[in-house]
């Protein structure tokens, strides 16, 4: 039994429908770590249990009830939770798959509640719905471990003192708070795509929960086109998956990939959405990323790339949402449309002006554009620096291969 | 769940209403009271006389020092408050909402501490 798969799999799904049986973050959060404690200590002897899942969510809330039964100060609390866990009684077997289909999605509103800052609700959903450690997403954040807990603790506690509640929101709210919801549902799709951390590239989990949670905002705003774009952009992102690594691991970038192995019902369901999307009169940033995702997932061949195009959708996009990260992938775009010196002469507009002094993209964009012009030893140190910063075992290898490719001087 | 609904605005802009509009919205706050009264969510609530007519007062080693004026100078001055029952921090904002002041000031939804 692989116990960190477990823990990265099932946690988000196990805690939801914890924090809406125990009405608590923190407890659900503690007595979820008790049952895995048993769990380790139980299953490596008596095999693991058929259904995890189940098993976790009836041990930990087995455990809250002991908790609260030993523990007064918990009395009144004890009668909210006896209520919610009686409303759900059942046997263990019964909290199987598709047992409580909204509790994600109603982790999500509340993670992505408005009453709660913009930082605070991406790190508490990749924290309580994805489960990615403090660590994990501090490192996203370019902020410290102990900011980071910080601003979990706050944030879990303003729920619990504002008493933010623990549902979909009421139908006039939903347009509102569906963008708060669909921002964060892409943080969690980029946090499986390029992982901040780890060996894998592709966290395929967190891209196919993502892309499961894109669906059911489709579902849920059927009027809506953004999280049609939305859903359109990372199935076209996640077409390419297989094609993005090596067997040994190894990042390929885009001009470098085999095509063929590009999944073609992603392309086409993505192309569709988007399209269907831009009809529906969607103007914002996902629907300009999806546009840009299905040009390129749909030529044949990097050359016959619309490159020029591909330059105007990145301008609007950072137009609408400017971003350094943008900003470098427009350079790239306009040097392919045109030449790289025109591509560098943005990226030196770009760095003169922002202070990116741990933004890893940049020397690499710069790095590569050097290498396409043939100047070695300039190319050579852009890697160099893009290598001091960035922190993925995947793109650290691709940088250094590219350095070791390039002509000696 | 009890929230206390604070209301902040520039007092400036009351004074320049003319009595027209001051009746109208003398009226608006006087419905907004009236229903939620009757939706049984209504605890207390009250106008507060301008900022010109308040007194801060401090005690700083064992002394007793008393000023002019609020406790600090803001552009926005509460106004007034609703003390609301609501069952969630969605509901308080609901109500938060409708209170006339919302459109042009704002209003500031905190928990009431449970002892």
């Amino acid at each position: 039994m692989d116990f960190e798969k477990l823990h990265r799999e099932e946690s988000g799904r196990v805690l939801s429908t914890l924090i809406r049986l125990l009405g608590d973050f923190d407890l659900a959060e503690e007595m979820l770590q008790e049952a895995y404690a048993v769990a380790l200590q139980k299953w490596p002897a008596e095999g693991a249990p058929a259904n995890p899942r189940a098993w976790l969510i009836s041990t930990a809330r087995h455990k809250a009830i002991d908790r609260l039964r030993r523990d007064h100060r918990f009395e009144m609390k004890r009668d909210e939770i006896a209520r919610n866990a009686d409303s759900t009684a059942r046997p263990a077997d019964d909290f199987g798959d598709a047992m409580f289909p909204d509790d994600r999605l109603r982790l999500i509103f509340t993670c992505s509640h408005p009453a709660l800052a913009t930082d605070a609700q991406v790190a508490l959903t990749l924290h309580t719905i994805c489960g990615l450690t403090t660590d994990e997403i501090s490192r996203s954040f370019l902020v410290s471990v102990a900011t980071m807990s910080q601003r979990l603790v706050r944030a879990k506690r303003k729920i619990r003192d504002a008493n933010i509640p623990y549902c979909i929101p009421a139908l006039e709210d939903l347009p509102d708070r569906l963008d708060a919801a669909m921002l964060v549902v892409y943080l969690i799709f980029n946090e499986g795509y390029l992982a901040s951390t780890g060996d894998a590239l592709v966290r395929r989990e967190l891209c196919a929960e993502a892309i499961r949670l894109g669906r059911v905002l489709c579902e849920l705003m059927p009027r809506e086109a953004e999280p049609r774009a939305l859903l359109g952009l990372m199935l076209l992102h996640d077409s390419r998956c297989d094609a993005r690594t090596s067997a040994d691991g190894d990042l390929i970038v885009l001009d470098e990939q085999d095509r063929t192995l590009w999944h073609a019902e992603q392309i086409r369901e993505g192309t569709a959405l988007t399209e269907s999307a831009l009809r529906g009169g969607s103007k914002g940033p996902y629907a300009l990323q999806a546009s840009i995702a299905a040009l390129h997932a749909n030529a044949q061949t990097a050359r016959d790339t619309d490159w020029p195009q591909i330059a105007a959708l990145y301008a609007a996009l950072l137009a609408v949402n400017p971003s350094p990260v943008i900003e470098v992938n427009w350079a790239v775009a306009v040097a392919m449309a045109r030449t790289p010196d025109q591509g560098l002469a943005l990226l030196d507009k770009l760095e003169s002006r922002e202070k990116l002094s741990e933004f890893h993209l940049l020397p690499a964009a710069r790095a590569d554009l050097l290498r396409r012009l043939g100047k070695s030893a300039e190319a050579a140190e852009a890697y160099r620096r893009a290598l001091a910063l960035a922190t993925n075992d995947v793109e650290r290898r691709f940088l250094r291969r590219r350095l070791a490719q390039l002509p000696t001087q | 769940m009890q929230y206390l609904l604070l209301i902040y605005g520039q007092e400036s802009d009351w004074f320049n209403l003319t009595p027209t509009q001051s009746a109208a919205m003398q009226q608006e706050y006087g419905q907004f009271s009236k229903e939620i009264a009757e939706s049984g969510k209504h605890l207390g609530s009250n106008r507060l006389t301008p900022v010109a007519s308040a007194t801060t007062v401090r005690v700083r080693d064992g002394k007793r020092v008393v000023t002019d004026g609020p406790f600090a100078e803001t552009k926005e001055q509460l106004g007034g408050y609703y003390l609301v029952e609501a069952k969630d921090l969605d509901e308080a904002i609901t109500l938060a909402g409708r209170i006339p002041a919302a459109r042009h000031g704002s209003v500031e939804v905190r928990p009431i501490f449970k002892m």
